[in-house]
């Protein structure tokens, strides 16, 4: 049974405050029978404790803030299971209220796949759009899109219709084309795990069976070579370069070039605790040790002659400034990128983006606030390896510090 | 890659960056299913020569079985292993009988303390999973204590795409979790897979097993027929009873764990 067994796909669920994400998640663990009987009974007497009707949300709300106040204030990850189809999901619940836009970030960039929830009675909000943007940005492309609260627009296919096409113009703007648009109840349980009755106009799946078609997002599969030195050890005289392989494969023998020096070497041992390894691939956690002695230090990337990444220390990026310290050009940060720790600044914003509304606030900007976007030319003091997003995700990505804080995540364009 | 190997390779990852970027780290060592299965990784982590102590913090009411364990395997791995006891608070006759959220306080978190005092550890790394608790699940990969140990979960640090936390001078130390994303039924598949050595008290005798282990006085068995690791897997797969049942922190009051951990314990 181990080994065959499949990666959990792991999904966030976003959307603005209190148009159900708990609720829907809750919902998904009761309805798959997924939850251990004494949380169930556990959650019904708080739920009295308070003067609530049993609240699903607090299987994920646990803090006692949470629960009093009935907001999300962190992200969380729950496991359930599929059991008809034996197929396992890890739900990634995100807050909605916009102080905790950190832990939204924290949560949905871990997600191979998004559903964005929209409450029907409500329409397309601040942080359904913030939300959006976020997923948009992160390079999550398998979408889904709840119309929730269906049971109080009497589950009028109308409204349904009026919703989504609000929900499909604004996201084809951000170039997010949702796989399905379901109508829901989180709270009643229409077309979450089962089909639902008060909504027979609605042919298509239900959110668990839009998920079953949902991938994990595999490492890349991209034949490049690319393996960042993470640390050194020195063990039994020998010198091992460590390290996890974020794209294409290595094995013994073969030559390699070391960014950024662009000296050439060879692998001379794989080394894995108490295993012999003559060729490992992307995601393996490993140590080489190498032919010749070279000065390589962390941060450094080994390649392949020919098929090299970039090398440059001007970085044109878009970025989602998440610090209420205001970015200014000029400012000392430290751009992160797989293991490469480098010294930067912003050389230049070309665009200051407002994320809830898009609107372009201003071109050529002097500096980016809480909550923006921009799209920016980074220069690090000295060179680094990257590839774009598109291309390889592992080092087309990175954050920005600030005072040991990490203070924006970006995307390499 | 399958999925045991993907978890092993991502807890391998954390492991040697939270190295590097404190280097003056330590583990801790409960000697249950968890933390030496965290102890296994580290040690692939490091080719088995583990840079770092290895710390148990004893409160002197583990089982006998948990002692003999640990000094058995200690040896066997050449552990630098560091037993630290609260003596202070012992001496005072702290103990179960004193109320359990008193003597978790000092036998565990006031205990830590003193040790961090000590050792000026600037990261440690911890067995916990999101799914034993509802607020374990809230936690990062690091997470930052300030110097009262307190876990200001309200403003955590955000977390993206394996970039962590680095130690800023207001913070006493970081916790590192490798384990954070592994459930229970995935650390016996990985025991299973890799044989590692588990403390006998997991497995069924007389029609019960301990699910999960700690201070004798608070822990209580589970009635169960499993008496292998593929029994303990299959069981796993059909229960409806959650993890730490048989613990008493969870269940005291309502929000014992939460009040517990903010205050530094584990």
């Amino acid at each position: 049974m181990e080994g065959s067994k499949a990666e959990s796909l792991k999904f966030v669920i976003v959307g603005h405050v209190d148009h159900g994400k708990s609720t829907l998640i809750g919902r998904l663990l009761f309805d798959t029978k997924s939850l251990p009987d004494d949380k169930i009974e556990e959650i019904k007497k708080i739920s009295k404790k308070l003067n609530k009707e049993t609240e699903f949300a607090f299987l994920l709300d646990h803090l006692q803030e949470e629960r009093e106040q009935g907001i999300t204030i962190d992200t969380t990850q729950t496991f359930f299971k599929d059991k008809a189809k034996n197929k396992e999901y890890v739900i990634i619940d995100a807050p909605g209220h916009v102080e905790f836009i950190k832990n939204m970030i924290t949560g949905a960039s871990q997600a191979d796949a998004g559903i964005l929830i929209i409450d029907v009675t409500e329409g397309i909000k601040e942080q359904t759009k913030r939300h959006a943007n976020i997923l948009s940005m992160l390079g999550i492309k398998q979408v889904i899109v709840a119309l929730n609260k269906m049971d109080l627009a009497d589950y009028k296919e109308e409204i349904f219709r009026q919703v989504k096409r609000k929900a499909e113009e604004f996201l084809g703007s951000l170039d997010i084309k949702p796989k399905y648009y379901i109508p829901v109840s989180a709270l009643k349980g229409e077309n979450i795990v089962n089909k639902s009755e008060k909504m027979r106009w609605y042919e298509g799946p239900t959110i668990l069976e839009a998920l079953d078609a949902f991938e994990t997002n595999d490492l890349s599969k991209k034949e490049i070579l690319l393996f960042p030195v993470q640390d050194i050890y020195e063990i039994n005289g020998k010198t091992i370069y460590v390290g996890r392989i974020e794209s294409g494969k290595i094995r013994v023998g073969q030559k390699l070039k070391v960014l950024p020096s662009g000296e050439i070497t060879e692998v001379k041992t794989i080394e894995k605790f108490n295993e012999i390894v003559k060729e490992s691939q992307a995601g393996e956690n490993i140590g080489i040790t190498l032919a010749n002695s070279l000065s390589i230090e962390r941060g450094n990337v080994f390649c392949e002659s020919g098929k090299e990444p970039i090398l440059t220390n001007e970085i044109l990026a878009n970025i989602f400034w998440m610090e209420e310290k205001e970015l200014t050009e000029g400012n000392t940060l430290f751009f992160k990128c797989a293991t490469q720790e480098v010294p930067a600044e912003i050389k230049e914003i070309k665009k200051r983006i407002d994320s809830s509304t898009l609107r372009l606030l201003s071109a050529d900007a002097r500096k980016l606030k809480n909550l923006e976007i921009g799209e920016v030319i980074i220069e690090t003091r000295n060179p680094v390896v990257i590839t774009k997003f598109n291309q390889i995700p592992e080092l087309g990505r990175f954050v920005l510090m600030l005072n040991k804080e990490i203070c924006a995540g970006g995307i390499i364009i | 890659m399958d999925y045991l190997s993907k978890l092993e390779n991502k807890s391998i990852y954390i492991i040697r960056e939270a190295y590097y970027q404190f280097r003056n780290v330590a583990m801790l060592w409960s000697i249950g299913k968890d933390s030496t299965t965290l102890l296994w990784l580290i040690r692939k982590a490091f080719f088995g020569k583990i840079p770092f102590p290895i710390v148990h913090l004893d409160t002197t009411y583990k089982f006998k079985e948990i002692y003999e364990f640990r000094d058995k395997y200690a040896k066997k791995w050449n552990l630098n292993l560091i037993i630290a006891k609260n003596e202070e608070a012992l001496k005072r006759g702290i103990g179960p009988e004193k109320g359990k959220f008193v003597c978790c306080t000092e036998l565990k978190t006031n205990n830590l303390k003193k040790l961090i005092a000590k050792y000026k550890f600037k990261a440690l790394y911890l067995a916990i999973r999101r799914d034993e608790h509802g607020i374990r699940a809230k936690e990062r990969f690091f997470s930052p204590r300030d110097s009262q140990f307190v876990w200001d979960y309200k403003n955590q640090p955000p977390e993206l795409w394996d970039q962590y936390k680095t130690k800023a001078k207001t913070e006493e130390h970081l916790r590192i979790h490798p384990l954070l994303e592994w459930r229970e039924i995935d650390v016996w598949e990985y025991i299973k897979r890799e044989n590692i050595p588990i403390v006998s008290l997991y497995f069924a005798k007389n029609g019960k097993r301990y699910r999960s282990i700690g201070c004798e006085p608070c822990c209580n068995p589970i009635l169960s027929q499993a008496d292998t690791l593929d029994k303990i897997i299959e069981e796993l797969q059909t229960t409806s009873v959650s993890e730490r049942s048989g613990r008493a922190q969870d269940k005291e009051a309502d929000y014992m764990m939460q009040k517990l951990r903010s205050l530094g314990y584990m």
